[in-house]
C-alpha cells in the first residue's frame, strides 16, 4: 500500500464577495494527520469563509479543495452531496431543528445517506438509530434523547451538534466557533469531546477558535491567519508571542 | 455630595433652547391635510342623497322587522336550514383543502430563503395579489356563471379566495425561520427534499396550521353568504326566505349561522391551544 492521501489538500483558494475586495486571498493547506487543527486569528479574516467553502455552504472564487479524490469547488448535484455527507459540521449557534427532539437531530446526521421519501417516513435503519443512541451516551446525554432541542442548554445543545456530525460518519470534522457561545468550562468539554471523536474515528478535526490558550491546549498543529493569508502553520508550540503580534497586530493585549 | 456636581442651577442656564416638533411650513401642511378630510366629508355626505322620509322611518322599521321574525320558526331548522348549514361547513373545509394545493407551491415560490429567482417571485405575487383582490362573491358569481348554481361553485370561490390569503401569511411565515438549522441540514448532504421536510417544515409548522385554521374561521363565515348568488349553502336558504317574506324562517337561519360561527371560534381556539 502506498501512502495515504491527505484527508483534504486546498490550493490557492481565494474568495471574494465583492469583486475586486478578496477575503481570502490564496490559501495553500494540506491536512495530513488526524486530530484537532486550530485556526486561529482575528475576525473578519477569513477564517468562517475558509471553513464554510470545504463543505460549499459557501462558494469559492478561485483555486480547488481536493477531497475524497474530488475538487469540491467544482461539484455538482449529487457528487456535491455525495462529499457533503463526508464532511461533518459544527456551528457556534449549534444550529439544531429546536422543535424537533434530541435524537431525531442526531439522527438528521444520516439524512445525507437517505432518499427524501425515506427522510418523510423517518425510515432509518436500525443501525443508525443504535448509533444514534450510543453517541448521545458518549457525549451524556442519554436521558435527554426524548426531549426537544429547545429544552436543552448551550452546552449541552452543542453536544447533540457534535453528535449530529459524527453520525454522519465523516472523514474530516469542521467546526466554526464550536466554544465562542460557551463559558470557558463548557467550552473546554467541547473540545475534548471533539477530540476524542478524532482521535476515535481517526478523522481531522478543523477548528476555528478566538481563544489562543484553547488552541494551545487542545490542538497539535495550529494555523494562523491574518488578512486573508496564512502566517502561521505549524506545532502549537512554535506560537510565540512574536508570530501571536504577528497575526493579531499590536502588542498591548499580550500582557 | 454628587447633587453639588451635577445639578445645574437656573442661573447656569443662560441660553433660552428653542424646540418645537414641527416646523412652521410642516405644522401648516398638517392643518391642510385636516381640512381636506373636513371638506371630504362634507361633500360625500351631500353625494349620499339621504331620503330624509326612510332615514327617519328606519327605528320604525326595525322594530317592524323583529315583530314579524318573533317567534322564530324553530321547526323550519328540520325542513331546510340543517341540510343548508352542513352544505355551508363542507364548502368551507373542502374550499380550504383546496385552497393548499395551489397556496403551498406559491408561498414556496414567494419566499425569498426558498427561491431565489426575481421571477419565480414576481409570478407568485401576481396570483396571490388577483386572489386576494376579487372578493369570494365575485368568485362566486363566476363560478356560478361557469358551472352553474350549487356547491362546486361555492368550494371554488372559497378555493380561490383563501389562496392569495394563506400563501402570503405561510411565504411570510417560512421567511422567518431560522436559516441555521437549514445551512446545518445541507452540509449533512441531505437532499432536498429532506431539507424541506426537515429543516423548513418543523419550524414552519405551527404557523401553518395556526394559518389555516384562521382562514377555516372566515371561510364558514364567508359561505354563509355565498348562496345569494347561487353557490350553495344557508344563503340560498336564506335567500328563498327572503324573497318569500317569510320573516320567522329568516331569523332562524339566521340564528343558525351565529351559532356555528360561534362554533367554529370555540373549535379552532381549542385545536390552536393543542398545537402550539
Amino acid at each position: 500500500m502506498t501512502t495515504n492521501p491527505p484527508f483534504l489538500e486546498i490550493k490557492g483558494l481565494k474568495k471574494e464577495y465583492v469583486a475586486g475586495k478578496p477575503i481570502l486571498k490564496g490559501i495553500d493547506l494540506t491536512i495530513s494527520e488526524p486530530g484537532i487543527i486550530a485556526i486561529i486569528g482575528p475576525s473578519g479574516t477569513g477564517k468562517s469563509t475558509l471553513i464554510r467553502c470545504i463543505n460549499r455552504l459557501i462558494d469559492s472564487t478561485e483555486g480547488q479543495i481536493i477531497f475524497d479524490e474530488s475538487d469540491v469547488c467544482q461539484a455538482k448535484g449529487t457528487l456535491l452531496r455525495q462529499l457533503r455527507r463526508q464532511v461533518g459540521m459544527v456551528f457556534q449557534e449549534y444550529n439544531l431543528v429546536e422543535r424537533l427532539s434530541v435524537i431525531e437531530n442526531v439522527l438528521t446526521g444520516r439524512l445525507g445517506y437517505m432518499s427524501s421519501w425515506q427522510a418523510w417516513r423517518r425510515n432509518f435503519s436500525q443501525n443508525d438509530i443504535n448509533t444514534a443512541f450510543e453517541l448521545l451516551d458518549a457525549v451524556g446525554l442519554s436521558d435527554h434523547a426524548k426531549n426537544r432541542a429547545d429544552s436543552l442548554s448551550g452546552g449541552q445543545r452543542q453536544r447533540v451538534g457534535i453528535a449530529r456530525a459524527v453520525m454522519q460518519h465523516p472523514k474530516i470534522l469542521l467546526a466554526d466557533e464550536p466554544t465562542s457561545s460557551l463559558d470557558p468550562k463548557t467550552a473546554a468539554e467541547i473540545m475534548e469531546l471533539l477530540a476524542k471523536f478524532s482521535r476515535q474515528k481517526h478523522i481531522p478535526a478543523l477548528v476555528n477558535m478566538h481563544d489562543v490558550s484553547l488552541a494551545r491546549k487542545f490542538a497539535k498543529r495550529i494555523i494562523g491567519m491574518a488578512e486573508g493569508v496564512i502566517v502561521y502553520d505549524g506545532d502549537a508550540d512554535g506560537i510565540t508571542d512574536e508570530i501571536l503580534k504577528q497575526i493579531y497586530g499590536g502588542e498591548e493585549w499580550l500582557n | 455630595m454628587l447633587s453639588g456636581v451635577f445639578s445645574v442651577s437656573e442661573t447656569d442656564s443662560k441660553i433660552d433652547h428653542h424646540w418645537q416638533r414641527f416646523t412652521l411650513k410642516k405644522q401648516l401642511s398638517r392643518y391642510a391635510v385636516y381640512l381636506s378630510f373636513l371638506i371630504a366629508l362634507v361633500l360625500s355626505i351631500r353625494t349620499v342623497e339621504v331620503i330624509p322620509e326612510f332615514f327617519y322611518d328606519a327605528p320604525e322599521q326595525i322594530a317592524d322587522l323583529f315583530a314579524r321574525m318573533w317567534p322564530i320558526s324553530f321547526e323550519f331548522y328540520q325542513i331546510s336550514v340543517h341540510e343548508a348549514m352542513i352544505e355551508t361547513l363542507n364548502i368551507a373545509t373542502l374550499g380550504t383543502l383546496v385552497t393548499l394545493i395551489f397556496a403551498v407551491p406559491l408561498a414556496f415560490m414567494n419566499a425569498s430563503n426558498i427561491v431565489a429567482s426575481p421571477w419565480s417571485h414576481w409570478i407568485s405575487r401576481f396570483f396571490l395579489v388577483s386572489s386576494r383582490s376579487i372578493n369570494s362573491l365575485i368568485w362566486a358569481l363566476l363560478f356560478v356563471a361557469i358551472f352553474g348554481p350549487g356547491v362546486i361553485a361555492g368550494v371554488l370561490a372559497i378555493a380561490f379566495r383563501s389562496v392569495g390569503f394563506i400563501g402570503k401569511l405561510l411565504s411570510e411565515a417560512i421567511e422567518e425561520i431560522n436559516m441555521g438549522s437549514v445551512e446545518a441540514l445541507r452540509a449533512t448532504g441531505a437532499p432536498w427534499g429532506a431539507v424541506l421536510l426537515k429543516g423548513y417544515w418543523p419550524q414552519v409548522k405551527p404557523a401553518f396550521f395556526s394559518i389555516v385554521l384562521f382562514r377555516w374561521d372566515i371561510n364558514v363565515r364567508e359561505s354563509a353568504v355565498l348562496g345569494l348568488v347561487g353557490a350553495g349553502g344557508i344563503g340560498i336558504v336564506l335567500n328563498n326566505s327572503m324573497n318569500l317574506f317569510e320573516w320567522q324562517q329568516v331569523a332562524m337561519s339566521l340564528l343558525a349561522i351565529f351559532v356555528v360561527v360561534i362554533m367554529a371560534e370555540i373549535v379552532v381556539v381549542n385545536i390552536r391551544k393543542r398545537l402550539i
